[in-house]
């Protein structure tokens, strides 16, 4: 006996996700397993979907238009135009108004933690008044105990990088947080909680504290930028009570990892695949599968007729009519490496890369390097492909960082390219349950 | 093997406090270097732990789980350093296990540092290690308890005893004593005849269920199906499970131990259960991992003897199962310890991979002893991949829905919430399941944890109920036993 369902996705980061939603817009029962936590909680938030062209060039002011001229191969030229589209329209659904961008093909330019400005095609509601081309003069505000923002010099790189405004930053003492290194999660629950806290004025709810640290601070900025820690679950009225007490706008500039944006964005996805029905297992890894191989012979590619989810120690086995692997890529560990090969563990589909270990790097750490593109070539399908240009199996469908061809760091492409393959991958997974 | 030929399982309830009496302020007796703590170069200083920890979320002294387990541990390498104390601020959750990307063994680095601080730097005469040592052998008070279970309920429940609690012990004197159960589940079991009824009952119930069902085997499913699904009816006749039923099925929730009994037995399995001690959750949570492991040796002779006889492992608290699986072969070394943890199960899991017990639940009603149910997955069920697994289970009910109260921790974490200088904090880490709990459309609560189930009714007023009485109801009805007899 094994746990049964129509569709299985193996992985719960973003393409994961997304393919299970879009695989339960089928009339199917969907499953999704997912072993660690996945690379959204490092990530920024953002949805890139093509700030840069793979030869460099850009920014670029339109993604959508640069998609048709990129190489074959490339997750977007597998999946086409149309695809991308659909997937962030999916994603406009799920994100509802935590989310901004939808209303324009054009990239917007989000200042970062560190100064610069990226090329981004939908950021979260919070970002929206930071934004490099919004009008107005900004105050960033960092806070002692948390060095990974430091606003005078973020404020400085954004005017280096020639901001259309006036940016000036402080650096003051968040009220309530006493160690050097407290969890980012700590400022949010204070904030959330309006938890109260001891000020020089007496006990105070950490909301108004905040806001009469920053007010002597203030000049005439209408917009007052803060690392994005404003907040986890009640982020909103968190960052409607700053702009309330301070008269100004108030924006999150989104940070390094870990990433509270990433985490609000995991919970956004995880309740509307929870509603759609998709039933979800956490905390244990895929590790193996059978196929019908044995039944059939050599004719055409195997089906795949279970995979075995190791529960410490004990083989858990799952069945289902479809797969999408969504594992990630060198992060999330769907893709290995170790000195002899590069590898995808689970159902050791191909991943095309030099012989020889020395040519998987390029000696200039900022270069173009190859092993950024390491993964899993796929079909137009997006059927994993073996050595010979044959699918791998004939159920199982890839999505994600696990996919080859692409350098999403460089192109700015992440979020992007697993929206569109996990909204391929899970449809078609969908449709071709008998 | 016959009726005859099957070891009698000794029910006595102190049969094993005899070897080696209870002492709490005898010195930690075990020891020796523990420097089990491989992975920590793993660590690529991520976060990720960081951003997972609810005592971190909300406790602004302790420095969370990359701290306690790779820096601290590099510390100690590098310079003379010894353990931090926060590390007993850490309430062996285990959240941050699942969340590391890297596969770092915190958990197991806690543990070990947990022991070490305890051995090395705690007083033995102090109250805390006196009450640690009390809270974290709760199995060997329980029995004195159970033995005059009306005395003590009363006298546990007098405000001055939980006043004495407070201040002698740093027992907080807010939450109210769990009530012992006048008979004990293996009192019960003993009564009911043991071993060997229950061997009798589940071959009754496999005849049963072949003469109601003859379709299960006959046309209409696929030849793979009928092996797989209809077939363990009839073709293996010694089902046969161990049942690691803890300490608190046994001394305070008995209910949940016998819905355990109905439902295997519904299902015709035999059903053993061996001697067993603590788990030994308590023990790790507070750094005595030398008492953790006298248990550890005792269950796992136990359990392994069970296995010899080809039963299953299966344990209805959802820490018990993980303490079994992960932290034993994690933190001991002992004979048979990674047969007894690859055998080791979740009753209910264990049901749904062995038998199609969702389609046996399909269409099932349980009448109007239940409604809907706030439900909370306790981390340490979380931990083992089983967070969706009643959800998905009680939706083949009819008439009753599980309501998903989300991922947070309910914050008593065992022992955890008990200590007055945590009680604090736990319910600030409980207060947002408090809440998803009072805007489900349920007024009753469900989980797998018994403590986690202390902590909802304490936060909320509801009662709780644990997944294997919902099931037991919808399949066996709720006075089977009472029927049967
Ligand atoms: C530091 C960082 C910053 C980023 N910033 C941005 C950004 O600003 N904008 C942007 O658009 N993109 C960004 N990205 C990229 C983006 O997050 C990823 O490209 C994208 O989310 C990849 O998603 P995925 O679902 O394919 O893989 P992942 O998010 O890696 O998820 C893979 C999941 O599969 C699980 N898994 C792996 N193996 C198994 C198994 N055997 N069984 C079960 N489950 C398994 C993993 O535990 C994980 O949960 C960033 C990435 C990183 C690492
Ligand atoms: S076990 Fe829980 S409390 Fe302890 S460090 Fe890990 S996440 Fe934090
Ligand atoms: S999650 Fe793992 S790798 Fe990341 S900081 Fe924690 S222990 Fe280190």
């Amino acid at each position: 006996m094994a746990i049964e369902d129509d569709v299985l996705v193996v992985g719960g980061g973003l393409a994961g996700a997304t393919a299970a939603l879009a695989a339960a817009r089928g009339d199917v029962r969907v499953r999704l397993i997912s072993h660690r936590q996945s690379t959204l909680r490092h990530a920024s938030g953002l949805i890139d979907v093509l700030g840069y062209a793979p030869t460099g060039e850009g920014p670029l002011a339109d993604p959508f238009s640069a998609i048709p001229d990129l190489p074959d191969g490339h997750p977007y030229e597998r999946v086409g135009l149309e695809a991308v589209r659909e997937a962030l329209e999916l994603f406009d659904a799920v994100a509802g108004d935590a989310y901004d961008g939808a209303h324009t093909d054009a990239n917007a330019l989000v200042p970062t933690h560190g100064g610069t400005v990226k090329p981004t095609a939908r950021y979260p509601t919070a970002t929206a008044p930071g934004l490099a081309s919004a009008d107005g003069d900004a105050l960033l505000v960092g806070f002692e105990t948390l060095p990974d923002f430091d606003a005078p010099l973020a404020a400085a790189h954004l005017e280096a990088a020639g901001v259309p405004f006036d940016a000036r930053g402080v650096t003051v003492r968040f009220p309530g947080i006493g160690r050097d290194d407290a969890k980012i999660t700590r400022y949010a629950h204070l904030l959330d909680r309006d938890e109260v806290v001891e000020t020089a004025a007496g006990e105070t709810g950490a909301r108004a504290a905040l806001a009469e640290t920053v007010r002597p601070h203030l000049g005439d900025e209408p917009r007052v930028g803060f690392p994005a820690i404003l907040g986890d679950e009640r982020a909103a009225d968190v960052r409607r009570d700053l702009a309330d007490r301070l008269g100004v706008d108030v924006f999150e500039v989104p940070m390094g990892p870990p990433s509270l944006p990433g985490m609000r964005l995991e919970d956004l996805l995880y309740d509307a695949v929870a509603d759609a029905g998709v039933r979800v297992t956490t905390g244990v890894p895929v590790v193996d599968y059978e196929t019908d191989a044995a039944e059939t012979g050599a004719a055409g590619p195997e089906r795949i007729e279970r995979v075995i989810v190791d529960r410490n120690g004990s083989a858990i086995p799952h069945r289902a009519e479809q797969y999408v692997l969504a594992t990630g890529g060198l992060v999330g560990k769907g893709v290995q490496s170790d000195r002899e090969r590069v590898h995808e563990p689970i159902f050791d589909c191909h991943v095309p890369h030099p012989a020889d270990r020395y040519d998987w790097f390029v000696d200039d750490v900022f270069g173009d390097q190859p092993y950024a593109r390491f993964g899993v070539p796929v079909d137009r399908a997006l059927r994993p492909l073996d050595a010979d240009d044959a699918p791998e199996f004939a159920n199982l469908h890839a999505a994600g960082a696990v996919l080859g061809g692409y350098d999403f760091a460089a192109e700015k492409s992440g979020g992007g390219v697993s929206l569109a393959t996990g909204y391929v991958a899970g449809r078609r997974a969908a449709e071709e349950c008998q | 093997m016959s009726d005859a030929d099957r070891p009698t399982d000794d029910v006595s309830i102190d049969d094993d406090d005899q070897d080696d009496a209870f002492e709490p302020i005898q010195v930690f007796p075990e020891g020796g270097e523990t420097d089990l703590r491989p992975g920590a170069d793993d660590c690529y200083k991520c976060s990720t732990c960081d951003t997972n920890c609810p005592v971190a979320e909300v406790d602004d002294e302790f420095p969370g789980p990359k701290f306690q387990g790779p820096e601290q541990w590099r510390l100690k390498r590098q310079e003379d350093h010894d353990i931090d104390e926060s590390v007993m601020k850490c309430s062996n959750c285990m959240r941050c296990d699942s969340a590391c990307p890297s596969s770092v063994p915190l958990s197991q680095m806690h543990n070990t540092a947990r022991g070490e601080y305890v051995e090395e730097r705690m007083d033995k005469l102090s109250r805390e290690y006196v009450r640690n040592r009390i809270l974290a052998n709760y199995r060997r008070l329980a029995p004195l308890a159970a033995a005059f279970p009306r005395t003590t309920n009363v006298v546990m429940g007098l405000s001055a005893t939980q006043w004495l609690g407070e201040k002698v012990l740093g027992i907080t004197s807010q939450r109210e004593f769990p009530e012992f159960a006048t008979e004990t589940f293996r009192e019960w079991w003993a009564k009911r005849g043991g071993n060997a009824t229950s061997k009798k009952r589940a071959r009754e119930a496999r005849v049963a269920s072949d003469a109601t069902h003859p379709s299960d085997h006959a046309s209409g499913t696929s030849s793979r199906e009928q092996t797989e699904r209809g077939g363990a009816k009839v073709e293996n006749p010694d089902k046969r499970v161990a049942y690691f039923h803890g300490c608190y099925s046994n001394y305070n929730t008995p209910e949940v131990a016998k819905a355990l009994v109905r439902v295997y037995e519904h299902f015709g399995y035999e059903i053993l259960v061996p001697d067993q001690h603590c788990s030994g959750t308590p023990m790790f949570a507070n750094g005595m991992l030398a008492d953790a492991r006298r248990s550890a040796e005792t269950n796992v002779r136990e359990l392994g003897a069970a296995l010899e006889e080809g039963a299953d492992i299966v344990a209805s608290c959802s820490s018990c199962s993980m303490s079994l699986r992960q932290e034993y072969p994690e933190l001991f070394d002992i004979a048979g310890i990674e047969d007894v943890a690859a055998n080791t199960w979740d009753a209910v899991e264990y049901l749904r991979v062995h038998e199609d017990l969702e389609r046996a639940l399909e269409g099932t009603s349980v009448g109007d002893e239940f409604d809907d149910f706030a439900y909370h997955a306790p981390c340490h069920a979380r931990n083992q991949g089983l967070d969706g697994q009643t959800v998905e289970l009680l939706e083949r009910i009819d008439g009753v829905e599980a309501h998903d109260v989300g991922d947070s921790c309910s914050g008593i974490s065992g022992t955890y919430g008990w200590k007055a200088e945590n009680y604090e904090t736990s319910m600030k880490i409980g207060s947002e399941m408090f809440e998803h709990m009072n805007d489900a459309d349920a007024a009753q609560g469900l989980t797998e944890c018994p403590t986690c189930s202390m902590q909802m009714e304490h936060g909320t007023g509801y009662e709780i109920t644990h997944t294997l009485e919902v099931l037991a109801a919808a399949l066996v009805g709720p006075d089977a036993e009472a029927r049967a007899q």
